[in-house]
């Protein structure tokens, strides 16, 4: 269905990617947002905040990220649609209740506004170090979906998708910007609410002594229901059968959470959003997500003024990753190419299911800002002029590595 | 369910209505006070004014955590520590809501602590029912920040020398609209309590101190169960609005039970409301 009218600043701003996802967040229906200030991702719950009154929502500023993200199962589970938004250090406490909202099947949207890590690391400096983390940070098996938008305006339309990703799966979904899209300033266009697709809860809707709040059908997402309509739900981080109920059995146990994973790996297809550019005949693939991207155009249209055949592949979507695509440009191409502000999360992906097929070259950042072009030109040319298999991904060496290094 | 034969008397749980009978038996040890605080919040229940169906319960991790899994409304057992948050999500996401946390001392002032401070400060109207067992039970007896000083634990083997929470003190310190403590030996006064906790705007804390039958009462050489309820009876004493610094629990020592705080303070759901229309204009 449309978007909610009052929700949707209709306009053309100039904004940074932090205030177009608080307007993409309150264009999808976004009525709940419990957060804890850290930079760089603020700017984001202060254009949330800011709003709040004209479109009914409510922002809390919780103690910490651990009650930020319990509130926001909670709120969640009352029949709102919530997010929380934070950056490295929050993401980091934030992951036990990811794993509570995976477990309990709960839709919600995380904002990672991601900063150089570890730790403190630098604050006010772009990262990419959380890729992994937004898929492997909860102890246990889980699945959950991660976007990565590359400016202000993706910022506002992946936070739409975000929200109905999540709804449509009952599931997580982390939206992971990083800092220079975050306070990128840029062109930001809010259509009208006509033209908004926006996805909303499927509830339960039979006799509701019969409701089974993990029951699947055919496509694999259990109805759900509103807290305190009378179903008598009981809800548990506990491994539980469809009813609800903790088991112990491990037969129960396989059929009950292996279709919660199930859901969402037998969706991929369906989940996976890919961007392609120029990869059809392409020589070398540059594989990016995020500001990587954007670095990366500069260095394919370098590269392709030297007659290289260059194609570029975004990832929209970074989890569930995109095996299949990746497996099938492999066999065709002289190697991938993987700029990412990082010393290798998504490289290893890309090598996973490249299978041994073709070179993987990750030109590695460390962080606080972004790759310098010419780094990616240069892992483009080393892919194309490789004369061997390597026997395992490589680092690129970066001109700032050969100048530190000598 | 098959109708009862004639002259006979159906089997029939006074509470069934309100307790997940396919779940029984429940968990806890014989001796135990859990049972007996579930039993004083559903008789509570009972003499409330409003509709069950708008209420929900929230536990954390721990032995009293699994009280969401027996008590037959909306529940929700959580993470361990984060009821007090998730429970303020689901009442500001739906004000017209009962919520009422359920949880242990280790869940909610140890490993819970900030969020027991910050519910109470911010004072969003929930209720939370607290059994302090003094100890870590679930997990087979360890030292907690509510265990007495020179009391044995798995973990104090020499006696606990930490100075425990005095957790009146610290709900009225950070802002709660009502605090009561009882034992689970005072049944009556605690369903009391509780109707009267659910029905105060803003936070309010019912705590009530009760037997570790199994671990807190084995390793300190306490008895059953049932001794530890003869403990309560000679030794509790009854003092309404007793100044909380004076609650502190020490070592098998006179527990001071009552009600200390029951005063008005705005809420947060009520100025949210407030300050949003004026912003609204």
């Amino acid at each position: 269905m449309k978007a909610n009218p009052g929700d949707v600043f209709t306009g053309s701003y100039y904004i940074d990617g932090d205030v177009a996802i608080a307007y993409g967040a309150i264009a999808a229906g976004c009525k709940f947002l419990a957060g804890y200030p850290i930079t760089p991702s603020t700017e984001a719950a202060e254009a949330f905040t800011k709003r709040t009154p004209e479109v009914g929502a409510i922002f809390v500023q919780m103690e910490d990220e651990l009650g930020s993200i319990a509130a926001v199962l909670g709120a969640s589970w009352a029949g709102k649609k919530v997010m929380t938004i934070t950056s490295g250090p929050g993401f980091s406490l934030i992951m036990e209740n990811i794993g509570l909202g995976a477990a309990i099947e709960t839709p919600f949207v995380v904002i990672n506004v991601q900063r150089g890590g570890p730790s403190t690391g630098i604050p006010t400096g772009a990262g990419q170090a959380d890729m992994m983390q937004s898929r492997w940070g909860s102890h246990g098996d889980y699945e959950v979906i991660t976007l990565a938008p590359d400016s202000p305006q993706e910022a506002f339309e992946f936070t739409i998708k975000a929200f109905n990703l999540a709804e449509r799966y009952r599931v997580p979904v982390m939206l992971m910007a990083d800092e220079c899209v975050g306070h990128m300033t840029e062109k930001v266009v809010v259509p009208p609410a006509s033209e908004i697709e926006v996805e909303n809860r499927k509830y339960y809707g039979g006799a509701k002594d019969a409701y089974f709040p993990f029951k699947r059908g055919a496509g694999l997402v259990p109805p759900m229901a509103k807290a305190g309509e009378g179903y008598g739900l009981y809800i548990t981080g506990l491994t539980h059968d469809e009813e609800g109920h903790p088991i112990l059995d491990r037969d129960l146990k396989e059929a009950t959470l292996r279709a919660s994973i199930d859901k969402i790996r037998l969706n991929a297809d369906k989940i996976i959003e890919l961007k392609e550019d120029r990869v059809d005949d392409a020589e070398v693939v540059v594989v990016s997500y995020g500001i990587t991207s954007r670095v990366a155009l500069k260095a394919i249209e370098m590269a392709r003024k030297e007659g290289i055949k260059v194609g570029a592949l975004r990832l929209v979507t970074v989890w569930p990753f995109p095996e299949k695509r990746i497996a099938e440009l492999s066999k065709k191409i002289k190697g991938f190419v993987v700029p990412e502000i990082n010393y290798g999360q998504i490289a290893f992906e890309v090598d996973r299911c490249s299978h041994g097929n073709t070179n993987v070259i990750l030109v590695p950042h460390g962080g606080a800002s972004v790759h310098n072009p010419e780094d990616i030109f240069g892992a483009i040319k080393q892919a194309v002029e490789a004369k061997k298999r390597y026997p395992q991904l490589v680092s690129y060496k970066t001109a700032l590595e050969k100048q530190i290094s000598g | 369910m098959a109708m009862a034969e004639k002259g006979k008397v159906e089997e029939k749980h006074p509470m069934e209505q309100l307790l997940r009978m396919d779940r029984m038996p429940h968990i806890w040890c014989p001796g135990c006070g859990i049972g007996i605080s579930v039993t004083a919040f559903v008789s509570a229940l009972k003499k409330l004014e409003f509709d069950l169906n708008k209420m929900c319960v929230v536990s954390g991790i721990g032995c009293t955590g699994r009280v969401a899994g027996y008590i037959k409304l909306d529940s929700f057992h959580t993470t361990h520590g984060r009821a007090i948050p998730f429970a303020t999500g689901i009442k500001m996401a739906n004000p017209d809501l009962k919520v009422v946390v359920f949880s242990g001392d280790g869940d909610l002032v140890s490993i819970g602590g900030n969020h027991f401070i910050h519910a109470a400060r911010r004072n969003i109207d929930i209720t939370v029912i607290l059994v302090n067992n003094f100890i870590y039970a679930m997990t087979g007896g360890q030292v907690a920040p509510t265990t007495p000083e020179t009391a044995y634990t798995t973990t104090s083997p020499f006696g606990n020398f930490e100075t425990p929470a005095n957790i009146p003190q610290l709900a009225e310190a950070a802002g709660a609209v009502y605090v009561a403590r009882w034992t689970a030996l005072h049944v009556r006064r605690l369903e009391k309590s509780i109707v009267e906790a659910i029905n105060k705007p803003g936070f309010s804390l019912v705590e009530i101190v009760a037997p570790c039958s199994m671990y807190y009462s084995r390793i300190n050489r306490l008895g059953a169960g049932i001794d530890m309820m003869r403990f309560y009876h000679e030794n509790s004493i009854i003092k309404h609005d007793e100044p909380t610094e004076n609650l502190a629990v020490g070592y098998q020592k006179q527990i001071i039970v009552g009600k200390f705080i029951d005063r008005e303070r705005p809420g947060f759901i009520e100025s949210n409301r407030r300050w949003s229309a004026e912003a609204k204009g």
